[in-house]
């Protein structure tokens, strides 16, 4: 009983908020945002040391904000494939870069694909797909690519899933880089649009500069996300993932339709990873291949991973460690990922089931250590 | 599209092929094995290569071989370096499964958490080829490509009649070499008392366990074996190309990895055919259309392969294979 006792004592804590009344979630939540909304401007000490920009060579405040929330997006995005659907995805960044190529091939002037149109339909130098048109575009085209990627290869098993997530991953990126009639190559795109908005002190709403205004957009977007993913992991659907990653043969035996809800996973996860990208790259108004790697692939993961799988709380956490703290600690650039590497390899040692598990997965995990448990002594 | 360059010289272009694929093969057994006995797929094995190939520079570099010696000091450094480099990876692949994969054994943890900690592994050992050893020794770590002295230097040996094919002896070592490892391997995986543990926790390893198979020893050796079939691809790649850098293994082990699965991950004979069919398509493909997407034709192929054989060409046996 102890033993068992120890195993929930994580979890007491969430017990006591789940069981307080309404009216004090919705507080809190408020309270919550509000403060999200007005980090870019926290001055208040000891807080104020959490800014990134306390150092000489320190980044901007609102920028790593801003590259905070476009990682939450992601985490988001990809904890609804890897830990509702149970799908090992290693090709997200994929979506990712189609989102922010997206949006520099069909908005902004530089782009061939832009100058091709201008001169089949005899339109103006200046002309471009506004910024809201690329966002359907943007959507669209990591829908198309999940859906594409997805309807042959989910029938493969785990692993196999996980090499050729990772090859498609590549190909995008390898793709990129060598289009260069379309893409622009290694040169990339520049005057990716931004949002339209009034001029204020005669600089555009969204510049470069001011990185606040980004940061409390892609707030607004993650925040309308949360909320959706939040009501799609309750629905039926969301259901159907977890009978899939738990035991894809009983769910199907019980009537779930396994590919049907593994695409529907992948496609959502595809599209929210191209909606990050597009904010990503809308942001730089620059977009080359180099900000693709496979690499950035791995951190995704190891993102919900190490938050908790099957979390969206865990992999906000997760988004949050990995993009903040590295941006922090930035005098170290150079042992970055250096740290990063024996972080992972800890953390995961220590509290496999992430940090802020599922509830659903915690069991699971504490089940499947009992048996490990009981299989070591019984030999 | 270019067919002509491909078939005016489909034969030396299969030779190329036939080279790449018999690294790719050996890399892939250590994927094959782990996996076949593990169910996981060992994602710090590329850098289990990448130490192999230091390993070779630096056994080169302390007993001062460089190109031009005696026949027979060719060979005592080469087999030196072949030793070190087999003691080193098997060393590197032993230290991956103490560090990163037992605790999770014993504690059960899910698959993906596996995942994690081979790639928190593999980074780490990127970087201490990358940054930690440069910050304590200085160059040649780093950054930067090194080049490995060309000790066994590139000497046509014949030339197939007909064909007007020059065969030089490092393709010839490095296809033998390459070949003798993995049927050496597959005899002792098939033949030997071994051989028979790791085959049967590979098929059950509850049952294994009952019988008296020591499931941590199999796992082990299974380690071993692989690392130091990564390191004997280590030198051959260094015979062939001269190079290494701090992220080395990553294409290579992205594309042996490729290779297992095409032939059949868990599968010691599909690991062969996997690779050299691999090694052979992109040399086919990079000579027909352009060298610069080599990678894109790997995946594809390993697409369009598992839509039609989604366990790849031979299927999976490791635990299959008949005693």
């Amino acid at each position: 009983m102890s033993q068992i006792a120890a195993a929930y004592r994580g979890l007491r804590i969430r017990d006591r908020w789940d069981s307080a009344p309404k009216p004090l979630h919705w507080l809190a939540t408020l309270l919550v945002v509000a403060f999200a909304f007005y980090l870019p401007y926290l001055n208040i000490l000891p807080f104020a040391y959490i800014r990134t920009d306390l150092t000489s060579s320190g980044s901007d405040w609102a920028s790593v904000l801003f590259l905070v929330v476009v990682y939450m997006i992601v985490a988001v995005g990809l904890n609804v494939v890897i830990g509702l659907a149970g799908l090992l995805d290693l090709g997200y960044v994929g979506f990712y870069a189609l989102g922010a190529y997206s949006i520099a091939l069909f908005g902004s002037t530089e782009s061939p694909v832009v100058q091709a149109m201008q001169s089949k339909f005899g339109l103006s130098e200046e002309w471009a797909v506004p910024f809201a048109a690329c966002i359907p575009i943007a959507i669209c085209m990591s829908l198309v690519a999940g859906v594409f990627l997805g309807a042959p290869t989910l029938r493969l098993r785990g692993d196999y899933l996980a090499i050729v997530t990772l090859g498609f991953g590549e190909i995008i990126r390898i793709t990129a880089r060598n289009l260069d009639d379309v893409t622009g190559g290694a040169k990339g795109i520049i005057n990716v649009p931004t949002p339209p908005g009034p001029e204020i002190d005669g600089r555009a709403f969204f510049n470069t500069i001011d990185a606040e205004r980004w940061y409390w957009l892609a707030l607004s977007i993650l925040i309308l996300i949360i909320w959706l993913a939040r009501r799609l992991e309750n629905s039926r659907v969301g259901r159907a993932w977890l009978a899939i990653r738990e035991d894809e043969d009983a769910a199907a035996v019980m009537g779930v339709a396994g590919f049907k809800f593994k695409l529907w996973a992948f496609a959502i996860g595809a599209t929210l990873g191209g909606l990050a990208g597009l904010l990503f790259g809308s942001k730089q108004q620059y977009v080359e291949p180099n900000a693709f790697m496979v690499q950035l692939s791995f951190l995704f993961v190891a993102m919900v991973v190490i938050g908790g799988s099957g979390n969206i709380y865990g992999a906000l956490l997760g988004a949050f460690l990995l993009t903040y703290l590295p941006e922090r600690f930035r005098e170290f650039v150079d042992w970055r990922p250096f740290a990063f590497g024996v972080a992972l390899v800890l953390v995961m040692i220590l509290r496999p089931q992430g940090l802020v598990p599922s509830r659903r997965r915690a069991r699971e995990f504490e089940d499947r250590r009992h048996e490990a448990e009981e299989a070591a002594a019984d030999v | 599209m270019d067919f002509d360059a491909l078939i005016s010289g489909l034969d030396r272009h299969t030779l190329d092929g036939i080279t790449r694929g018999s690294i790719y093969a050996l890399v892939a057994l250590g994927y094959t094995m782990v996996y076949g006995v593990m169910k996981l797929i060992n994602f710090a094995h590329s850098e289990v290569f990448m130490v192999g190939t230091w390993t070779v520079l630096g056994v080169y570099t302390v007993i001062g071989a460089t190109a031009g010696m005696g026949l027979g000091t060719v060979i005592a450094a080469t087999l030196l370096a072949l030793l070190a480099a087999m003691l080193a990876s098997a060393g590197t692949a032993l230290a991956v499964e103490r560090i990163a994969y037992r605790p999770l054994r014993k504690k059960g943890a899910p698959p993906l958490i596996f995942l994690i900690t081979g790639i928190g592994c593999s980074m780490v050992l990127v970087e201490t080829f990358g940054q930690v050893l440069r910050a304590i020794f200085g160059p040649p770590f780093g950054r930067v490509t090194v080049n490995i002295p060309s000790v066994l230097e590139t000497r046509t040996v014949f030339t197939i009649p007909g064909l007007d094919l020059a065969v030089s002896n490092t393709r010839i070592l490095i296809i033998v070499g390459a070949v003798v490892m993995m049927v050496a391997l597959d005899t002792f995986v098939n033949k030997s008392r071994l051989g028979r543990g790791v085959r049967a926790v590979a098929q059950d390893p509850d049952t294994a366990s009952l019988m008296g198979v020591n499931q941590e020893r199999v796992i082990m050796l299974v380690f071993v074996l692989g690392g130091a079939m990564a390191g004997v691809a280590a030198l051959l790649y260094t015979v062939q190309y001269d190079i290494t850098k701090f992220d080395i293994g990553f294409i290579i082990g992205l594309k042996a990895f490729t290779a297992a699965v095409l032939g059949g991950i868990g599968n010691l004979r599909g690991a062969l055919v996997g690779g050299l069919f691999l090694g052979i398509v992109e040399v086919y493909a990079s000579a027909v259309w352009d060298s610069s997407w080599t990678n894109v034709y790997a995946f594809v192929v390993l697409v369009v392969i598992l839509m039609f054989r989604p366990t790849g060409l031979l299927g999976e046996s490791l635990g299959k294979a008949r005693a």
